[in-house]
């Protein structure tokens, strides 16, 4: 089923138009990669999908996005019970500065959860599905920012997964770790396929082909091609696609 | 080895710089305090004469003044920082707390006259004092709030409000306590100003001291350490040895000020050291 559908989206910073008329749709637990250049608008589309795209001053947005069939960017939209329902991870891993326990509580908290049982129950399957648990069970009361760079990347996760999420946004999420720690967040989210629709913006065509179920390939705004991940990388249906894929730019 | 050389040449005049600053301070110390601390007796406080009221008045009136202006510096910094558009009216705001910075502090205890004490009628008051004081003050907690938000990182107010909290809840959760040893820093600052002020105090606090001890009256005159200083050595009355009481006061006022500082930097350094995290092993 499709979770969400992107229809004819365009976007604009300022006079600047960053995305051109984008049609896309995303099946419910299943991994997207979005691939491309730098600055194709890969990441600039990802943060259209939970409206953190709402931060930047000068942006405009023409065109529907439907997560569950509802249009998040009607009127009546409740942006916190969105970015709820749509997480994210960020490039560079962002816990806060606070101890292990209080970031990963920090979504519950906001969102109402007062019961320190409760809260500690969270924050335990939170950071067990997340793949954290064992490494810091003896330390949750330890600064966040005393962790390795992967691990505070999992513990972004672990924090995500806490408010209860139905889609996770990844923006280049390994790119500022190194290849151990990637491997573990890339098992991460063949586990976290089973539960959440996951998409997921790289830079690594590798990592694409690795993790995704389809993969979609951008270019200077455009949506070139869209299909199942084995298909596009072998079989492309344009040539821009197999010049990029390829290695002929980019 | 050109550059080599200049390298060398820069460092040692910094080292210079920095050392000429310790010794400054090391000398400065030794020569006050070494006046001072021998008068520092119980009947210098208490005695006939002694500084009990205007060590009283001094905290109660950076206390009240910091009541007056803590909220609207806090606030103003903080729209500043957080919700203000990038526009007109915001540079506007910037270059009047800016220019409001320096402006001359007697200036402004002359506007204070102007208004606490002769429109409103006060006459010399610790209220018209701690308001004139919150004025002389406002501008640069505005500016340190400002600054210090700023210094946030950006993605911590992304990781935030990606997790659905509200403008406000990520303020009150994540950004003010990380900014909270940067707004200690310029809290320090102003409550340093306001206990060494002197002329703001002289045209709006007076230089009486109620007779009663520990006078809590706002509408009481209430002469302060730094402005008792500058009455005694100014206008010494006959009969009382006014240089040993300007001495003493002195080496006070600069006791008043380490402690107060470290009583705040303190558990700030702490705080610091929680929120960044303990090194491991």
């Amino acid at each position: 089923m499709d979770k969400i559908v992107v229809k004819e989206l365009d976007l604009f910073y300022g006079e600047q138009q960053a995305l051109n008329s984008i049609n896309i749709a995303m099946k419910e637990r299943s991994v997207t990669a979005l691939i491309g250049p730098s600055g194709c608008g890969k990441s600039t589309f990802l943060r259209t999908l939970n409206r953190m795209q709402d931060l930047t001053p000068g942006v405009k947005i023409i065109g529907q996005v439907k997560i569950d069939g509802q249009d998040i960017y009607a009127a009546d939209t409740d942006v916190v019970l969105l970015r709820k329902k749509v997480g994210m991870v960020f490039q560079h891993p962002n816990p806060f500065p606070k101890s292990v326990f209080e970031n990963v509580a920090y979504g519950p908290r906001i969102h109402g959860e007062t019961d320190k049982k409760k809260l500690s129950e969270i924050v335990e399957t939170s950071l067990k599905d997340a793949a954290l648990w064992n490494e810091v069970k003896d330390r949750l009361h330890e600064s966040a920012l005393g962790l390795s760079g992967g691990q505070q990347q999992r513990l972004c996760i672990a924090r995500l997964l806490a408010v209860g999420p139905e889609i996770l946004l990844m923006d280049e999420p390994t790119s500022a770790l190194d290849p151990i720690s990637t491997m573990k967040i890339e098992e991460l989210i063949a586990e976290l396929k089973d539960k959440y629709t996951i998409i997921i913006v790289t830079h690594n065509m590798h990592q694409a082909s690795r993790v995704s179920d389809r993969t979609a390939f951008f270019l200077s705004g455009d949506l070139i091609e869209e299909d199942i991940t084995s298909v596009l990388f072998t079989r492309p249906a344009k040539k821009k696609t197999e010049d990029y894929i390829s290695g002929r730019f980019g | 080895m050109k550059a080599h050389q200049a390298n060398r040449f820069a460092s040692i005049l910094l080292w210079i710089g920095a050392v000429a600053i310790l010794a400054l301070l090391v000398a400065f110390l030794a020569l006050i305090l070494g006046r001072g601390l021998p008068y520092l007796t119980a009947e210098f406080f208490s005695g006939s004469d002694g500084v009990r009221g205007q060590l009283f008045n001094s905290f109660y009136i950076l206390f009240l003044s910091l009541i007056f202006s803590l909220p609207i510096g806090l606030g103003a910094g903080i729209y500043m920082a957080e919700y203000a558009p990038q526009n007109r009216f915001t540079d506007l705001i910037r270059l009047s707390t800016e220019s409001l910075a320096s402006v001359p502090s007697i200036v402004f205890g002359l506007f204070g006259m102007i208004v606490f004490v002769n429109m409103f009628g006060l006459g010399f008051t610790i209220l018209g004092g701690s308001a004139t004081l919150a004025l002389l003050n406002l501008p640069i907690l505005v500016r340190v709030t400002e600054e210090s938000l700023r210094a946030v990182p950006r993605s911590y107010r992304e990781a935030s409000l990606a997790l659905g909290a509200t403008m406000w809840q990520t303020l009150r959760k994540v950004i003010l306590p990380t900014a909270l040893p940067g707004l200690i820093t310029g809290i320090t600052l102003v409550a340093g100003r306001a206990l060494g002020e002197t002329a703001i105090l002289i045209f709006t606090a007076g230089m009486n001291v109620s007779r009663i001890l520990f006078d809590v009256n706002p509408l009481a005159a209430g002469e302060t350490l730094a402005v008792h200083l500058f009455a005694v050595k100014s206008n010494p009355l006959p009969g009382t040895n006014s240089d040993q009481i300007a001495d003493g006061t002195a080496a006070l006022l600069i006791l008043m000020v380490i402690v107060f500082n470290l009583c705040l930097s303190i558990p700030s350094r702490w705080l610091q050291y929680r929120l960044q995290g303990k090194n491991r092993g």
